[in-house]
């Protein structure tokens, strides 16, 4: 008699979920690998990398594929190293901004949807910063605080966060006046756990797909900002801010602007698709009128 | 706009360091920098300041320059120019190539055209202003040389260099927001076409271009215009990287530029500017509901 243990069982589930969930939404799942392999490269960046801030003047300007991969930048600092690196405090930008704007601005909906009372001022102020071009509204409060990492994470967050919140709102004030929050109001169920049991619950799918595109949203922002001198400071190289040396030497040397460019586009281009794949996925009925 | 013009002001003044201390320079004995911050009425209490502020930017004076003591808004009248052509041929050239586009692909959806479509909206979304900007100048004006590397000619100096140095810069702009459109495009006009009405149209022998041009694409209008609306803030921060890439002195530079100064008036003023303009484009917008739907009534 074989032994058939409970393992055999689950990895075959798995192995069938996984190809079942490939067939019906491959984007997502090609998403998610480049994804996946995006953050592996920034985890292990020291180990397959030279100092990325480290000057070599002998090297100044190299091409690429020959001694270094991606060539060289006017300082000689080897660009392959610069890239990999960016992509770490990239993605470290990009998920907590995607995260903390997801925690404000659920908070702020959830408060503006059942507090009919401060629900007119939030939405006052939201709407005042949205008025704010997002770009525009980074750079001013980058230009006040100072250029830090988390500088830069605030700044691109707080533009996010009314967005996010709008749309948490909407959603509540649609729940609230489903017939099973009647219900349990009617039986006495305390306000707080109406909001924890039911209205959270329902937020969670649409807010999760909004994540995804603040994330990809929050990547290119940052880049845009350290492209135009606003946003991490140069000691750190991120994505943005290598391109941004770059720009001088774009003539003789387009491969500093081109290697994190590819990087970048490709990272954003993953989180889109797996945000899009995610909105079919979650909500069958939107993703029908999108189509 | 009035909680925007206050928020820009608290922006400003919660600001680290004294712009009075700023002004008097590193040399300044403490009675000057008192004098200075008198003579800038920053020592009146902080709601004071922003009744005075307020009653200036609504009289259309949003103060002086830091660095360059000139008034803001000469500042902003002489960069205007390269902006809004950038702007408005930015728009055309998104509005040109996306909409056609977004019909075609809604009229053979499923078909490889369709598929292009969309793979060119998520492009277009995913990559950067900049990106996008320094290809295409890379292959038309480094290798191909057909447009000039940067810079920006005025119209009043011939119509022909005007153009070759817009063509690039808006081009650039204008995908990013071509990729928004069609895709919003195609998607109303999907749900347009389940209509009724395109049946009937169909049946009386009109032919396909009249039905979607005439009776579907009017009929879907109105979300590709609250799109439009909604993207122009994606366009003003294209503009402002655009402007940085081809070297183009507009508006957008400026903001930098200030930034880089920390020249907190000027990035005010800017900054209000564009949020009104913003303002104004989604009030336009909402008002042009009424001519594509007329059951909207204000």
């Amino acid at each position: 008699m074989s032994s058939v243990t409970i393992a055999d069982f689950t990895e075959g589930a798995d192995k069938s979920r996984f190809a079942e969930a490939f067939r019906r939404y491959p984007t997502v799942v090609v998403g998610a690998f480049v994804l996946v392999v995006m953050v592996i490269i920034a985890l292990i960046a020291p180990l397959i990398s030279i100092d990325p801030v480290k000057f070599n003047p002998i090297d100044r300007l190299n091409k690429p594929f020959t001694e270094f991969l991606f060539g060289t930048d006017h300082l000689g600092r080897d660009i392959f190293s610069r890239t990999v690196h960016g992509g770490r405090v990239s993605l470290v930008i990009g998920f907590s901004v995607a995260l903390l704007a997801s925690i404000l601005g659920l908070f702020v909906g959830l408060v503006s949807g059942y507090v009919r009372a401060v629900d007119a001022v939030l939405m006052r102020i939201m709407d005042g910063l949205m008025a704010i071009p997002e770009i525009l509204l980074a750079i001013a409060l980058i230009a006040v605080t100072g250029a830090t990492i988390q500088n830069v994470i605030i700044a691109i967050t707080v533009p996010e966060v009314p967005r996010v919140a709008r749309l948490v709102r909407s959603i509540v004030l649609s729940i609230r006046e489903q017939p099973y929050v009647e219900a349990a109001v009617s039986i006495g169920t305390r306000t707080p756990k109406i909001i924890l049991r039911h209205v959270l619950p329902n937020t969670m799918a649409p807010l999760l797909v909004q994540a995804t595109y603040v994330c990809a949203s929050a990547v290119i922002t940052e880049a845009l900002l350290g492209f135009i001198g606003a946003g991490t400071p140069p000691e750190i190289p991120s994505w943005g801010n290598v391109m941004a040396e770059g720009r001088r030497f774009f003539q003789l040397a387009p491969w500093i602007i081109f290697f994190p460019g590819i990087f970048l586009a490709t990272t954003v281009l993953a989180v889109n698709i797996i945000g899009d794949g995610l909105r079919d996925m979650l909500d069958p009925r939107l993703a029908r009128q999108m189509k | 706009m009035g909680v925007v013009a206050i928020f820009v002001f608290f922006i400003l003044h919660l600001a680290p360091g004294d712009p009075a201390a700023v002004i008097a320079g590193n040399y300044a004995m403490p009675e000057d920098i008192v004098r200075i911050r008198t003579q800038l009425g920053l020592d009146k209490p902080l709601h004071e300041q922003l009744v005075t502020w307020l009653i200036r930017v609504m009289q259309g004076d949003l103060g002086d320059s830091i660095f360059s003591d000139m008034p803001v808004t000469t500042l902003i009248s002489q960069r205007l120019e390269p902006t809004l052509w950038l702007a408005i041929s930015s728009i055309l050239i998104a509005v040109v190539i996306a909409v056609p586009l977004g019909v075609l692909a809604a009229a053979r959806a499923g078909s490889w055209l369709d598929h292009a479509v969309m793979v060119f909206a998520v492009f277009g979304f995913s990559v950067p202003v900049f990106i996008i900007a320094y290809a295409l100048m890379y292959g038309f004006s480094v290798e191909l040389k057909i447009f000039p590397v940067q810079g920006f000619v005025s119209i009043t100096e011939g119509f022909l260099p005007f153009l070759r140095s817009i063509t690039l810069p808006s081009l650039s702009l204008g995908l990013l927001y071509a990729a928004l459109i069609a895709r919003i495009t195609r998607a109303s006009l999907l749900r347009v076409l389940e209509d009724d009405y395109i049946r009937t149209a169909h049946a009386k022998g009109q032919s396909e271009g009249k039905v979607l041009c005439l009776h579907a694409l009017k009929n879907a209008a109105v979300p590709i215009i609250t799109v439009i609306g909604i993207g122009f803030s994606l366009l003003i921060g294209g503009v402002v990287v655009t402007e940085s890439v081809f070297n183009i002195p507009g508006l957008g530079r400026l903001v930098v530029d200030s930034v880089l100064q920390r020249d907190y008036p000027v990035i005010q003023g800017i900054i209000l500017m564009f949020s009104a303009v913003y303002v104004i484009v989604n009030l336009l917008v909402d008002i042009s509901y009424t001519f594509f739907d007329p059951r909207i009534r204000y």
